[in-house]
């Protein structure tokens, strides 16, 4: 705690698409309240501060460090590295830095065809020199140095000592003022924990009429208009509510969108795809084995669908390179 | 380093139809290779997917399914069609993730079938043998290139 008895709060971003800073100003006015009871010394995108004043603080020193985002570059592991090092309590927080969220779907590809999509293929850059950055460029001035791009995303878990995790992508407002609220409590958890969750499945919280599964044929969202009160897996939408953990309310369900699986795997599940492959396919209407394999066939993107959220840290973590 | 490659080779198979092939395989005194280490499990609708992928990960180089015929061979009567939907599905995953489809066999086996087991442990190491090693926890070593 600070001389004023203030908690100390450290907030950052690594690769992550802001969505849980935007979570963090959703607290509303609640922002107050945490503004009350904190001392916030340390959050790039909202205030002014820099990575030297982190640097120049002792260890130990911030009470609570909110890190979100994936470990995609050098620096995301410097700062990682970093913050644990000033931080009582490191707390992963979102899908990116509990999982590896979207950017870790870039694990599917390696880096040289990632750089090369970027800067050289898609349709809107104009790179007619082909230049691809470089960690280490010569300029007239000297040398420009800047991070090196890691051939694979991983979660903050990978690279440090994690001691919570709060899912999510975004973590909900309402789970968050929890897990805040235990913070100031001084109620945690032990560590290791995923908190600001609950320890059942989407499903559980979904309000939709469940009758039974049998699988016809998969369709794509844009592809059908799902009667909104029946469950969405029975009418062949791939919903991953049943292999996902609850917390956020079965948000996308109640409007009508399947769950995507945002909350990472339900507790004592390992690997998120890999179950709620097994949950999908065995629900498939099929008594032959050419059916089955039809049927099957026709999903998109099997391993992009059922490993949305969680690739990095799954079983196999990346694609083979 | 120059040691010959041995495949190392996980069969999960079910305790009714291929495991019976398998022990009268053995009981028949039929050679087979070395290479596969069988996991027995009730039946080959209880093996996840997760298995399978645990293999890999933990240093397998091939992976074998194997059960009761269907339709109607299946102890519990309908475990193998849970097998039949998932495994098409899971093939596709793995090569996805760039493993080989040559890696994964999955199919049926009935008791009666001891030969075609140990022929199978024959060929499947064999190919294996061919295609290499998998050496999956390699994939996290190198940070950068």
């Amino acid at each position: 705690m600070a001389g004023n008895g203030k908690l100390k709060l450290g907030l950052y971003w690594a690769a992550s698409c802001g969505g849980c800073e935007i979570a963090v100003v959703e607290l509303r006015e609640k922002i107050l309240l945490l503004d009350e009871a904190a001392e916030i010394l340390f959050w790039p995108v909202a205030m002014d501060f820099k990575v030297k004043d982190v640097e120049a603080m002792p260890d130990g020193h911030l009470d609570v460090c909110l890190f979100n985002g994936a470990i995609r570059t050098s620096e995301n592991e410097h700062m990682a590295h970093l913050l644990r090092r000033k931080s009582k309590v490191l707390v992963a927080f979102g899908s990116c830095a509990y999982e590896g969220c979207i950017p870790g779907l870039a694990n599917f590809f390696e880096k040289s065809s990632i750089l090369r999509r970027v800067y050289l293929e898609v349709p809107t850059v104009e790179n007619p020199e082909g230049i691809i950055p470089q960690p280490v460029t010569p300029v007239p001035e000297g040398e420009i140095e800047i991070p090196h791009f890691y051939n694979t995303v991983k979660t903050l878990g990978q690279v440090t000592d994690v001691d919570y995790f709060v899912p999510g992508c975004p973590p909900q407002p309402h789970q968050i003022w929890a897990v805040v609220e235990a913070i100031l409590s001084g109620q945690l958890p032990p560590k290791g924990s995923v908190v600001g969750a609950t320890e059942k499945t989407v499903c559980d919280e979904c309000q939709r009429i469940r009758e039974e599964k049998r699988i016809k044929k998969f369709y794509r969202y844009h592809e059908i208009i799902p009667d909104p009160e029946r469950c969405l897996l029975e009418q062949g939408i791939i919903c991953a509510g049943l292999a996902t953990r609850g917390g956020c309310g079965a948000l996308c369900p109640t409007v009508n969108q399947p769950c995507r699986g945002c909350y990472g795997p339900p507790p004592n599940v390992v690997d998120q795809g890999a179950a709620l492959l097994s949950a999908v396919a065995s629900v498939v209407d099929a008594d032959t084995e050419e059916e089955a394999a039809r049927i099957v066939g026709e999903i998109l993107d099997p391993a992009g669908t059922l490993y949305r959220f969680g690739l990095p840290a799954s079983t196999l973590h990346r694609a083979r390179m | 380093m120059t040691e010959p490659f041995e495949p190392r080779i996980i069969a999960f198979i079910c305790n009714w139809c291929t495991y019976t092939a398998a022990d009268n395989a053995g009981v028949g005194r039929m050679e087979q290779p070395p290479n596969v280490d069988i996991i027995r499990v009730m039946c080959s609708g209880r093996i996840e997917p997760a298995f399978i992928l645990k293999a890999f990960a933990l240093g397998a180089d091939g992976v074998i399914v194997s059960g009761c015929h269907p339709p109607g061979d299946c102890h519990y009567s309908n475990g193998n069609f849970k097998t039949f939907r998932r495994m098409p599905l899971l093939e596709q995953l793995l090569a996805q993730f760039g493993i080989e489809k040559e890696r994964f066999h999955w199919g049926w086996i009935s008791g009666a079938e001891a030969v075609r087991w140990a022929q199978l442990t024959h060929e499947f190491t064999e190919r294996i043998r061919a295609l290499g090693p998998l050496n999956w926890s390699r994939q996290l070593e190198s940070k950068e290139e």
